[in-house]
This record gives C-alpha cells, structure tokens and sequence, in this order.
C-alpha cells in the first residue's frame, strides 16, 4: 500500500480531517510543508478537526515541527484538533515539540548599509592611527629598557628571526629584483632608442633602482612574507593564549615577541635591499648588453658616471626605517588577533595591507625630504 | 519493539540489530600501531561509552568509523554497508544519518549559532527559510540553549555552550547515530551533569544511538547502557558498567576503583 500523499485533507460534515501517511522525516520535510501551508488554512468553516497519523510510520523533528504548526494554525482558527493514531514511541518527541517555539526568535543581524560602513571606517582609521601610536611607543619603552638591562635581550630569538625574515628570503628577493631590473632596462632601451639615446638607459636603472625601486620592491616583498608571518604568529600565539601566559609569569610580550622581531627585520632589510639593488643592476646590465648592445665594460663607466654615493645612500638610508613600519605593524595587527580563526585571517590581511600602504607613503616623505636638502 | 520491526536488520544472538560493526580493524602510524585487529559492535537504541587510556587511541577509533583516518586492514560497516564499497553518492548518504559533536565543537567561527545549524539543512535538503529557522531553533531549544543564542557568533559563547550549539548542529538532520567526542571534557561537574541528562533525553526522544568516547566516570555510571574498553589496541573488555567493576584486568581495576571512581561511587 503505497500512500498517494503525505497528507490530505477532507472535509467530512463539520469536521475537518487531516490524513498523514508515509515518513514523516528529513527527506519530505520540503514536500510536507507545503502541504502542511495549504492545509493550514482550510480551519475557517469547520467546528471541530482531526489529524490522524495512523498511517505516519516514520516521524522525526522535522515531521514533528510541521505537525505542530498544523496543529497551533488549525487551533489559532478556532479548531483544536485531536491527534489520533500517532505511534507511542513518536509520543515523546511530539509534546517536546508541543512544548517549544514560544519564545520569539531574536532579531536577524543587520547587515550594516553603506553610509554607516563609511562611518564606522573613518572611526576605525582613527582607532588604528591611535593604537599604532601607542604601539610605537611601547616599543620604544620597552627597547629603552631592554638596553637598560641588555642580558635581558634575547639574541638567540633574533638571530633564529634574521635567519627566517633574511636569508631564507635571499633567493625569491634575487629573483624578483632580476626580473624587475631586466624589464626596466628592456623598457628603457626600447623607448630610448628612438632618440638614439640608448645609453641614458643606464642612468635611468641605477638612479631608478639605488634611490627608490631596490628599497620598495623589498619592503612590499618582505610585507608580504614575513609581515604575515609574523601576524599569524603572535596571532595564533595570542588564540592560544600564549600571550597572556607570558604576560602572567611577569614577561612583557612586547619584550621577548614584539623587540627580536623588529630588530631582526632591521637588520635584515637594509642588508636585502642591497642584495636586491645589486641584482636588479645585474639584470639591468645583461639585458642592455643582450637586448640593447650595450657591453659591460661601457654599462659600468657609464654608471660610475651616473650615479653618485647619494643615490646608493638614499635607498639605503630608507631601509631600516621601511622595516620598522612593517614590523610594527605585523606585531601590532598579531596582538590584536581575537579569539577566532576569521580574526586571525582579517589580521593578517590588514597587516600586509596596511604595511605596503605605509611603505609607500613613507617612501613619498622621503622623496620630499631628500629632495629638498638635495641629495 | 517497532523501531526494529520496520528496518532491515541484521541480527546477532543477542537479538538486538547492529548498527556499527568494526571487525579486525588495524589502524597504525609509521612503525606504530594504534589499533590491532579490533572488533567492536554498536546496537541500536543503546549509549555505549568507550573508554581508554589517553593517547590509547579513543579518538582514532571514532575517527576511523567517521572515515577521517585511513585504516591498514578491517572492515567498518554501518547500517549493515561496508563503508570501503560505496560509491560516493551512498556515503554522502550515510554521513546524513549519523551527526558527530567534536570535542572542541567545531563550530564555524565565521557563522552565528543558527547558521551552523543551517549548514547541513542547506546543502542537503530543499527547505524554505521559515521551516529551516523553525528547526534551527527547535534544535537550539532541544540542547538547552535560549532562542536569543541563536544569533550570536560561537566566539561569544562559553565554553558548556558551545558543546551545547555543536550537538545542535550534530542534530540538524535528525540523525540515527551521534558520535560524542568526550562531551563532558571541559564542564564543570553541574553542567557535565546537566549535558549527561540532556543526552538520555535526547536519545529517549528521538531515538538515538550513542557513541560517546568518556572519560568522565559519571557519565559511564549515569547514562551508558554499556561500556567498552580499549587497551593495547583492543577491546579488553565490554558490557554494562557491573561487568567492568567486576573485571580483573589491571587497568580496568585501576580505572574503576581509584580514588576518583571510589568517590563516585560513595556518593550513590
């Protein structure tokens, strides 16, 4: 006997009857409830009603739940339904059911409209500008005390972080840097040559890369790289609550996490950014002498020509600082990670963000800078 | 009685239908084997607690039954199929009949309460918005929880409640099995026994059967229906809780007349 329906409705005199049948469960949920809306609306004439579930031979929450809801929306019309035939052991799950769903559902969460978000933004860059601040300045207090008592100055933790943060990035910051010094030079003489002027190329890459591309394109390497890392570090440090063990035994997170990193990164950028500067040079002169005819010999006299110490010092005198505005930022962003995976993630992309946009605006400042005690 | 007369059902001498059954099972990593040729049997409509020593190899049983661990030999069948001969379509089915709570919980962090719940409404069945909240908050009701949880994120949940919004979303789909990755762990001994009660009433309301790795001597003396023991890889010992106090194996002896047993029992 294959049921025709999940459920039918008769009406038989003033009675209303409802006729369940087949499984109540998970896999018809979708089906009953629609049956179950239309059926909820035929109380108005009828004096009394009656659901019969003799023939339910399976019911879980889900049929449980929807009987329920023809149940309260027949008895809201005025008909109070007698249920008959349900099976003993669905007994216990259906006045469970009877028993929920008076509370009212808590209000879905507003997403928040579009002004609002520009709102909340604008408050948040002065929240970020304002721990950032704060942030530096504990760093300092705690470098100050740290040479105060330099045996509290964890050396091993930092060399382990120059390593990391340095040498194991020498090779992708070679590579990169060749590359970016080969396409320059490639544009260069390409564009040059048009006013015969091929050699000028030369000028362009060794000004373009000492002063300004060798130190920005590492900084936004070693943002991406090891800012990250350091932000998912403390961050999954402070989830763990890591942090607050160490602030607990009396150490000062800022001390022992925050300082070896920050010098690590110190040292390390300025020494990449000459490694860096060196090969995108060496790109830029075997794609001169390859692509543009330029040989060796005459691409070095042409360069001791062109530049001078200042260029090299520029580039170099930007990169210690460059390295403190990513390391500041990736620990600030890691020891504001919450409890959350999604915490961790939305950090870790606001570090690396924030950190190529603070490199590049620094960059800008040093260029007025420079510029105008002429170096 | 009618829950058995209207399944298919394999029967064993004791009469009751098997829902789980574990033969030979080995489970090793490396050189390490975990698990060495275990047979375990899971009946319908029973609690079964499982026991063992940490690191014994509790969760890789669970864990292997779930299909998260690759096996080295043995079979698994659940509800009389051999888990390694079906087609994915068929697991996907299975997977719907059986609902895990992990022992962290697991919740999506990224999702509130009401959409864990959701979750597997939304990929397995075709339900309207209205029945799916309905439900969601039926099943929050049903572990114990307020409505207004509903919309909050599990970061800003405590710990018991969390446990609690986890077997909501282990319940979604009203499944046959639920597995119990040490529920109490982490709960105070109220709310470890409140979680207790709330299991047995849920396996009295909808039927359940389950599987609940424990080391919380309580819950072995309150709710389970039976125990199992896992030692060197095996099942050392099983049966309703006198059989384990009675049991002269050394470990067991050591686990169920300790200090720590001897202060559950006095307070029977």
């Amino acid at each position: 006997m294959a049921p025709a329906s999940l459920l039918d409705v008769r009406h038989d005199g003033t009675e209303l009857k409802a006729i369940g049948a087949g499984s109540w469960t998970a896999e018809n949920a979708d089906a009953l409830e629609k049956l179950v809306s239309d059926a909820a609306r035929e109380h108005a004439s009828a004096g009394h009603g009656q659901i019969d579930l003799s023939q339910v031979d399976r019911m879980d929450t889900f049929g449980a739940l929807l009987l329920e809801r023809l149940r309260r929306s027949w008895s809201d019309g005025g008909v109070e339904p007698r249920i008959v035939g349900l099976k003993r052991r669905y007994n216990v799950l259906i006045q469970e059911m009877s028993r929920m769903g008076h509370e009212p559902h808590p209000a879905v969460r507003r997403r928040e409209r579009l002004l609002e978000g520009v709102g909340h933004n604008v408050i948040d860059i002065g929240h970020d500008a304002k721990l950032l601040l704060n942030f530096v300045g504990a760093s300092m207090a705690a470098g100050l005390r740290m040479m105060m008592r330099p045996t509290t100055f964890r050396f091993t933790s930092m060399v382990n972080q120059i390593d990391r943060v340095g040498l194991r990035a020498v090779p992708i910051i070679i590579l990169i840097t060749f590359l970016i010094g080969c396409i320059l030079a490639q544009q260069g003489i390409f564009h040059f040559r048009r006013f015969g002027a091929d050699i000028y190329v030369v000028d362009m890459v060794g000004v373009l890369v000492l002063r300004e591309l060798g130190v920005l394109i590492v900084s936004i390497m070693i943002a991406g790289r090891s800012g990250s890392a350091y932000t998912a570090e403390l961050g999954s440090m402070r989830m763990r609550e890591e942090v607050d063990a160490l602030r607990v035994m009396g150490v000062d997170p800022i001390e022992i996490l925050v300082i070896p990193r920050l010098l690590a990164l110190v040292i390390a950028l300025p020494l990449l950014t000459f490694i860096g500067s060196m090969s995108a040079l060496f790109g830029g002169g075997l794609v001169s002498w390859l692509y543009g005819d330029i040989q060796p010999g005459v691409f070095l006299d042409r360069l001791k020509d062109a530049i001078d110490i200042d260029h090299f010092l520029v580039g170099m005198i930007k990169a210690p600082f460059m390295a403190c505005v990513i390391g500041i930022v990736a620990c600030m962003e890691g020891l504001r990670v919450g409890g959350s995976a999604e915490s961790l993630g939305a950090h870790t992309t606001a570090s690396v963000v924030k950190a190529i946009f603070l490199v590049i605006v620094m960059d800008g400042l040093f260029a007025m800078f420079f510029a105008s005690i002429n170096m | 009685m009618e829950a058995v007369a209207e399944h298919e059902q394999i029967e064993t001498e004791s009469g009751r239908e098997v829902l789980i059954s574990v033969r030979d099972l080995v489970v090793g990593f490396g050189e390490r084997t975990i698990l060495d040729h275990l047979s375990l049997d899971i009946y319908r409509g029973e609690i079964l607690g499982f026991v063992g020593t940490s690191g014994g190899g509790k969760s890789v049983l669970t864990r292997t039954i779930l299909g998260l661990v690759p096996k080295r030999s043995g079979t698994v069948e659940v509800f009389g199929q051999d888990l390694d001969a079906l087609t994915p379509q068929q697991r996907s089915a299975i997977e719907q009949r059986w609902g895990v709570l992990f022992q962290q919980g697991a919740l999506f962090s990224s999702l509130t309460v009401k959409q864990n719940i959701q979750f597997p409404l939304r990929e397995h069945l075709n339900l309207s918005q209205s029945m799916m909240d309905d439900i969601a908050y039926a099943k929050i009701e049903m572990v114990g929880l307020k409505c207004d949880a509903g919309e909050k994120l599990p970061s800003e949940l405590s710990g018991g409640m969390i446990k609690r919004a986890a077997l909501a979303r282990a319940l979604a789909l009203d499944p046959e099995i639920l597995f119990l990755d040490e529920p109490t762990s982490g709960l105070d001994p109220i709310g470890a026994g409140d979680f207790d009660e709330l299991i047995r009433t849920l396996q009295q309301t909808l039927g359940l059967t389950v599987f609940m790795v424990t080391h919380d001597l309580d819950s072995l003396h309150t709710v389970c229906d039976r125990i199992a023991a896992l030692g060197e890889g095996k099942v050392i010992a099983q049966g309703p809780i006198e059989t384990m106090m009675e049991s002269q194996h050394p470990w067991l002896r050591a686990y169920f007349h300790g200090a720590r047993a001897r202060a559950v029992r006095s307070e029977r």
